[in-house]
């Protein structure tokens, strides 16, 4: 059986800065992703990142894994071993890990290991949602962006989150008609200048408004909206059809922690960062000393996070294994990078999850 | 109702229009930025330093107008494309709005187009004077377009005729 000194599991944002962060200290990794090409979300975000020049801010999404695995090839002298198309299917509790590489099974027993799954889109009940035509924001995403596809032609975008509102600005400059963003919530819950972007483009943004149902024959064919009260509830009398023939849904992400569990970390319920998290130290150490976290698989945060989130994870990976050289100092750089981004409003919901998480996670 | 409708409202507005005596002298940067988030790069793009120092990543950017020489270094680098460039000097009845576009297929010079304000409405006609997408601005061209002066902190986007 193989041991790497440590594996990653998941090479989107997270695992890349991760396995750079080990590398440089000197450690062996080992990256694996289920897909054919590295870069997770990244490979779909063709818009700019917010930020700073440490998290690669004015830069778009798709060009930030090259960087990376530019970064990675340059510093890894041999000690990199991406693998892609492989799949993590169990994590043990005695830190075995079961790879699946194009139906052939393989065991390894890596040193350290750092969960970088990410998150798994949400989803949202009401009648007519198994309908085709119904599609999560990140197919969509993925359609159009990676393969080129566009998902129909005229998009009803439920959720006027980040997610939400980069997606529709995408549909947009894909050609595809957005006829409205529609939002349960009273407010707008992403960045305010996505916002502007799709409303200055003549795209409605419907606060306090949900999907009452989706109809169509064989396909979406349109969907029933309605006002929703300052309680959440359906305003009767309110309801109007739109005709579509998508309804995407940007509803939420919630962390993919399946591995974990199966591990046995223990984890907590924090709505703020989620759903299910793990617990972990400030070094993103969870319960289990051999297994670290990073990124949307620790708590639903923007890719910047994600970023210092692995770089924090892989310098502790490493010194554990002891590369311990300039720990302080970079881990100290690191964690004012990452209290710096989310010190605003925009971080307040991410510093009242991670306060009331159990087992000493940063409070900024 | 910014945060309701993704409109600013003429309060906002206002608060960051140039002053009128500003105006007179030229191109001048104006930055529609509302909301605390994580984000600093326009603070990079300005070799004027125009745009001052953040104390914090999540301040909001706050310009000098009086240091801007409205040279659009930032309209590319704003990952949310809230900076603009308006200059009411272009000639006695036109000024120039310059504005971040990123749709295909771009507009050619001297092109009739509509434009529109922050609601998506149209505002005014306008014409296409130059289309800047070097490769320094990283695939965010950068749209110039004459407008009626009275329109020039209204028109944020445009329409190109027929549809396209």
């Amino acid at each position: 059986m193989k041991k790497p000194e440590i594996a990653i599991v998941g090479g989107g944002p997270a695992g890349l800065s991760a396995a750079l962060s080990a590398v440089r200290q000197g450690a062996q990794v080992m990256l694996i992703d289920r897909d054919p090409v590295l870069g997770g979300q990244l490979v779909k975000q063709t818009h700019m990142f917010f930020g700073s020049k440490k998290q690669y801010a004015a830069i778009r999404g798709i060009d930030i894994p090259q960087k990376l695995l530019a970064a990675l090839q340059e510093e890894g002298n041999g000690k990199f071993d991406p693998r892609v198309n492989t799949t993590v299917l169990g994590c043990y509790d005695d830190g075995v890990l079961l790879l699946d590489k194009e139906d052939r099974a393989e065991l390894i027993q890596p040193w350290k290991i750092i969960i970088a799954t990410g998150a798994a889109e949400k989803m949202l009940p009401f009648p007519g949602n198994d309908l085709p035509g119904v599609y999560g924001a990140g197919a969509v995403q993925t359609l159009m962006n990676v393969y080129g596809i566009k998902p129909g032609t005229r998009v009803l975008m439920i959720g006027a989150g980040n997610i939400g509102l980069i997606v529709s600005y995408q549909l947009l400059q894909a050609g595809v008609e957005v006829t409205a963003i529609i939002e349960g919530a009273p407010k707008i819950g992403g960045y305010l200048v996505h916002a502007t972007k799709v409303r200055r483009a003549g795209i409605p943004i419907l606060t306090s408004h949900t999907i009452k149902e989706a109809y169509g024959c064989d396909s979406v064919e349109g969907a029933v909206l309605c006002n929703l009260d300052e309680k959440w509830c359906a305003v009767p009398g309110t309801e109007q059809s739109l005709a579509v023939d998508v309804i995407c849904l940007a509803v939420g992400l919630t962390p993919q922690t399946e591995l974990l569990w199966q591990a046995g970390c223990e984890q907590q319920y924090l709505p703020e960062l989620g759903g299910y998290v793990p617990l972990r130290s400030e070094k993103m150490q969870t319960s289990l000393s051999h297994l670290f976290v990073a990124g949307d698989a620790a708590c639903i945060e923007e890719a910047g996070s994600a970023m210092v989130e692995g770089k924090i994870a892989g310098l502790f990976a490493a010194a554990d294994l002891g590369y311990a050289e300039n720990v302080e100092a970079l881990n100290e750089t690191f964690s004012r990078e990452l209290e710096e981004l989310r010190s605003g409003p925009a971080g307040a919901k991410i510093r009242q999850g991670l306060s009331r998480l159990k087992g000493g996670a940063q409070v900024c | 109702m910014l945060e309701k409708t993704g409109v600013p409202d003429a309060d906002q507005i206002k608060k960051i229009t140039p002053s009128p005596g500003r105006l007179k002298k030229g191109p001048v940067a104006v930055v529609e930025c509302f909301q605390s988030i994580p984000c600093d790069p326009c603070r990079y793009a300005c070799r004027q330093e125009a745009i001052k120092e953040f104390k914090d990543i999540n301040d909001l950017p706050v310009i000098d107008h009086d240091l801007c020489n409205g040279c659009g270094s930032c309209i590319s680098k704003c990952p949310g494309l809230a900076i603009f460039v308006i200059d009411d000097t272009y000639s006695e009845k036109e000024g120039l709005v310059k504005l971040p576009y990123e749709y295909l297929p771009l507009p050619r010079p001297e092109e009739e187009v509509i434009g529109i304000d922050t609601e998506g409405w149209e505002v005014c006609s306008a014409r296409v004077v130059k289309v800047q997408n070097a490769k320094v601005l990283d695939r965010t061209p950068v749209v110039w377009l004459t407008v009626p002066r009275e329109h020039l902190m209204k028109v944020r986007n445009f329409l190109r005729k027929g549809g396209a």
